[in-house]
């Protein structure tokens, strides 16, 4: 890292304030009011994902892609360069850049709606081919900005704006579980499930993110790191109850862990 | 680089994109544009380009955006109903001012149609498949030389207004085998962009994007939109007259079947009946003022398409009443021949006698 991106955490530290900071803003997140709501996870995998840029070194050659959905305003947040998507073309217009710019760290943003409903076709074949991209999956099991809809990792039995009295496996399926529908391709390296409902978990899921950019920095191929995220809001309950729901609910349905690792 | 090959259009044309800087291309088989899939699988890696048989013809559009939006200098082709899916993707390009080439080798429609030669995607070529208020430019070649010179313009323009740039080819000009002057590769590097996405090296983070809540500030963005759209009506509008002078009566064609209008027009003068032709070379923008001055002089206008009648429309809006317009089609893949179009430009003659 060079001097004139030194974190803000570091260049207080370096100060000669009787107080030391041990905690602050990524240098790469940029100093503004949040749009998300109370208890959101976007607001943590985006600290995330600042972090990790800058800790690798990578600002002045990373691409990310946000999609389109809650978080599609990530280059409101991220200090490097973004682009947006049509909805569910993100691993398309990731494979596009990598491929044109192999030196370039690409990795996409993607709800559940994005990467496993409207982008299953584009997701799957990204990661049939091996694309060196990583993926950052936030799954809340709901479309939280046009509503609250069911998503494809909606749980069963979970109310949402359009299975008013709950998912039905009849008629609308079973949660679909991303990383292990592509575990089986030779071409995915890396795949793995993390969760935001507690601080141990929050601490493996930044790993499990530097990890992926790692992979792909090391050109080792197609790396995928599912975030399990709260949704208070749409799961109409408070910040506090969305954690206790991700533990009892959410991630019974979707097991943590490692899916898959290279080597 | 005066010697003369033989290629059919789809290879000419895929030979062309590499030479004009073309290194990345996307694309998905469909009939009757596969030689352009199938030459540029063979030709991409011999120039450290990239070739992706992409899953659909929607991800081969947004492959393109991707590498567009890192600089790249992208290329997807397909056929009708291929164009079609790529619509979505298109109306993003122009939103976020990315440059990029798409050939559409028309074949018959609507639906799945034919796999023949058609110009039944004027209206979708010309008025923006997509949503959104955009244009794009629509070169629409009418031999396989032309082809070439217009796909290594397509990709000038692109650049010059960060745009997508549709070439309308057709399964003739796609098959057709003809003669032609290939160009010099460019040398050297294109100009740089520096409103790519390159990593944020020494200069505040580069940002692409079409998404605009602040409703005034998304109006902002369709008036610096319409600037360039009414600069290439002003400087890229592309046509070319044939005996329009003297005419009483002007067959209006582009593409293949200005080629066999041309040819009736020859038969017709041969007997010494005075008859021309405007063929749009562009048709967007479309020249209207040509049609508009040819009105002051010719008696009527005879439109000739392999479609029910789209270009018919902005004929008559450069004609604006004055002067009758009439029409012939084939569609569905069917292909006039010159006695028709002959036989039809007498019927013409004879009403306004």
């Amino acid at each position: 890292m060079t001097n004139k991106r030194k974190s803000r955490l570091e260049q207080e530290q370096s100060a000669s304030s009787p107080l030391r900071k041990v905690f602050g803003r990524p240098s790469l997140l940029k100093d503004v009011p949040t749009h998300f709501c109370a208890g959101c996870g976007h607001g943590i995998v985006h600290r995330m994902i600042a972090e990790t840029v800058d800790e690798l070194g990578i600002r002045e050659r990373v691409v990310g892609i946000s999609p389109v959905g809650c978080a599609v305003l990530g280059y409101d947040y991220w200090d490097f360069d973004v682009s947006e998507a049509a909805h569910g073309r993100t691993p398309a217009v990731a494979t596009g850049m990598k491929r044109a710019r192999p030196d370039l760290i690409v990795f996409t943003y993607q709800g559940d709606g994005d990467l496993a409903a409207i982008g299953t076709a584009e997701l799957i074949h990204a990661a049939n081919r091996g694309e060196n991209i990583t993926i950052i999956f936030v799954n809340n099991a709901v479309y939280g900005m046009t509503g609250g809809q069911m998503a494809p990792t909606t749980l069963e039995g979970q109310v949402t704006a359009t299975t008013p009295s709950g998912r039905t496996l009849e008629g609308c399926g079973a949660p679909l579980k991303v990383p292990e529908m592509v575990a089986p391709f030779p071409g995915t390296k890396y795949l793995t499930r993390t969760a935001l409902n507690n601080p141990k978990n929050i601490i493996a899921a930044k790993r499990s993110i530097k990890r992926a950019f790692q992979y792909q920095m090391d050109n080792v191929g197609f790396s995928l790191v599912e975030v399990l995220s709260p949704c208070p809001t749409y799961w109409r309950l408070s910040p506090l109850d969305s954690l206790k729901w991700m533990e009892e609910k959410m991630i019974p349905c979707f097991p943590l862990g490692e899916i898959k690792t290279p080597g | 680089m005066s010697k003369k090959v033989l290629m059919c259009g789809n290879e000419a044309m895929s030979e062309a994109a590499i030479r004009a800087g073309c290194r990345c291309y996307f694309g998905y088989p469909i009939t009757p544009q596969n030689e352009v899939a199938a030459y540029m699988s063979m030709r991409m890696p011999q120039v450290g380009g990239t070739f992706i048989q992409a899953e659909s013809e929607i991800a081969a559009i947004n492959m393109v955006f991707g590498a567009a939006a890192v600089g790249a200098s992208a290329m997807t082709s397909s056929s009708s109903p291929g164009i079609s899916l790529k619509q979505e993707g298109i109306s993003y390009l122009s939103a976020c001012e990315l440059p990029a080439v798409i050939a559409n080798v028309v074949r018959g429609g609507p639906g799945l149609g034919s796999i023949g030669p058609s110009q039944a995607d004027y209206f979708q070529a010309t008025r923006g498949g997509g949503h959104g208020d955009y244009r794009t430019i629509v070169v629409a070649p009418s031999t396989v030389q032309e082809l070439v010179d217009l796909t290594v313009l397509a990709f000038d323009l692109a650049d010059k207004y960060r745009n997508p740039v549709l070439i309308l080819s057709d399964g003739i000009l796609g098959q057709m085998m003809e003669p032609l002057v290939l160009p010099d590769a460019i040398n050297g590097n294109l100009p740089p962009k520096s409103w790519a996405l390159t990593g944020a090296k020494n200069r505040p983070p580069n940002v692409v994007k079409s998404l605009y809540l602040d409703v005034d500030l998304l109006e902002q963005l369709n008036f610096h939109l319409q600037e360039k759209f009414r600069r290439m009506e002003r400087e890229e509008t592309r046509w070319e007259e044939v005996g329009t002078g003297d005419a009483e009566i002007v067959l209006v064609a582009y593409g293949s079947v200005a080629r066999i209008c041309r040819a009736a027009v020859r038969q017709l003068r041969e007997t010494g009946e005075k008859i021309g032709l405007l063929r749009p070379i562009t048709v967007w923008p479309f020249p209207c003022e040509p049609v508009a001055r040819a009105a002051d002089n010719a008696l009527a206008f005879l439109v000739v398409e392999m479609s029910m009648g789209q270009m018919i429309e902005d004929v008559k809006l450069g004609v604006a009443g004055r002067r009758p317009v009439n029409f012939f089609g084939r569609v569905g893949g069917c292909v006039m021949t010159v006695e028709e179009v002959v036989r039809e430009t007498r019927k013409a003659l004879k009403e306004i006698r």
